[in-house]
């Protein structure tokens, strides 16, 4: 039966269930969606004060490791993850701290005394001792940290990625 | 232009002529309790919705599944949501579909043509309920464990294949991450299945023959 506004019972009904249906869809839509993508909204981003000791504990001018663990939870699953360090102590009682992992593809560097060189061994990338490149793949010069000294003790300023 | 897009589409595949033979029977004048059918078959999409959105996040092993679902619970945006559908529907799809078998029992729905119709459907109610004692393991916590140590118990006392079923309900003589992982499988996996595809039977003859009237006081 025509209504004398034009607008029959077939077409109030089409307008009354999109507008339902919009409302419905977007109730379960959204949460639908939120619960997907919920673990990638939260982006954990550590950072701290990692304590490295005495700094007198390290012998000047020779790089030497430390060697801490991070403990990272995602979801309900506890992640430790171990982190190396090469502490170097210059003369001057300056210290300069690089992450042991390569730029390259993050393998772990070693400190080679008889070369005076850090070495990647997985494909052969070389820093000097300032931590620059000097040979092989690595894009970019070993990461450095930011430290502080209080009361003769080392600490760095750890940020995870 | 949509108009003409959706006759050539319709053209092709025939969609009305589906709709019609689905939807646009004739029906006799019944009552609410002959809409207990499709509430069982909603429920039922529902639960396979939230199921599957569950399992994006619970992991089958008795070292993970307890926590997966604290994770669920508190740590998920809407997870509360989405289990919480998911425990809540199951609870009303035994009481619907079990409404739904005495509606057709009483109203004597079940008798010639309607024989096959029937027995699908008792396998289907059978199937819920299978539905329902695997799942109530999988949150892993002491109420699944003890409820299912019960319940397997019973199997037991079957004569003479009682330890046999019991042993293979469990995956061994005690309950085990092996049970839990068995029971995870064909609550999503087994059971699913053939519910979906007797319920394509079961839809197909309530298509071919129709539903049966209420009775008449004469009949």
């Amino acid at each position: 039966m025509a209504d004398p506004q034009g607008l029959d019972r077939r077409g109030f009904v089409k307008i009354v269930l999109t507008f339902l249906g919009t409302i419905m869809g977007a109730v379960i839509g959204i949460p639908a969606i939120g619960y997907l993508i919920s673990p990638a909204t939260r982006a954990q981003k550590g950072e701290a004060w990692i304590p490295l000791g005495q700094v007198e504990k390290y012998p000047p001018g020779i790089p030497t490791l430390f060697n801490f663990t991070r403990t990272s939870v995602n979801g309900w699953e506890k992640t430790v993850n171990s982190y190396g360090v090469f502490v170097l102590r210059s003369s001057d009682d300056q210290v300069r701290v690089y992450s042991n992992m390569c730029t390259h593809l993050s393998c772990r560097v070693s400190w080679k005394a008889e070369t005076q060189e850090y070495l990647c061994p997985c494909h052969d990338g070389h820093f000097d001792i300032d931590g620059k490149v000097t040979a092989g793949p690595p894009p970019k010069p070993m990461q450095q940290f930011e430290t502080k000294v209080e009361d003769g003790n080392l600490s760095i300023h750890f940020i995870e990625a | 232009m949509a108009e003409k897009v959706l006759t050539w589409i319709d053209e092709r595949l025939g969609l009305t002529g589906i709709y019609r033979t689905v939807f646009d029977r004739k029906v006799p004048k019944v009552n609410w309790w002959y809409t207990l059918g499709s509430a069982s078959l909603y429920l039922f999409l529902m639960q396979g919705v939230t199921g599957i959105f569950l399992t994006v996040y619970y992991v089958p092993s008795p070292s993970h599944a307890y926590e997966s679902i604290q994770y669920i619970m508190h740590g998920v945006a809407f997870g509360w949501l989405i289990r919480g559908i998911h425990h809540w529907g199951a609870t009303l799809m035994v009481i619907f579909v079990f409404a739904h078998m005495l509606r057709t029992f009483f109203m004597a729905a079940y008798k010639y043509p309607r024989e096959i119709t029937w027995l699908t459907g008792v396998i289907l109610f059978l199937a819920t309920l299978g539905m329902g004692f695997t799942g109530y393991l999988l949150p892993w916590n002491q109420r699944a464990y003890w409820a299912t140590t019960v319940g397997t118990e019973i199997a037991g006392t079957v004569p003479f294949l009682g330890g046999f079923l019991e042993r293979l309900l469990r995956g061994g003589s005690e309950l085990s991450g092996v049970t839990l992982a068995r029971f995870f499988s064909v609550h999503i996996w087994f059971l699913p299945a053939m519910i979906a595809l007797l319920i394509g039977v079961h839809l197909y003859l309530i298509i071919r023959i129709g539903i049966s009237a209420v009775p008449h006081e004469d009949d």
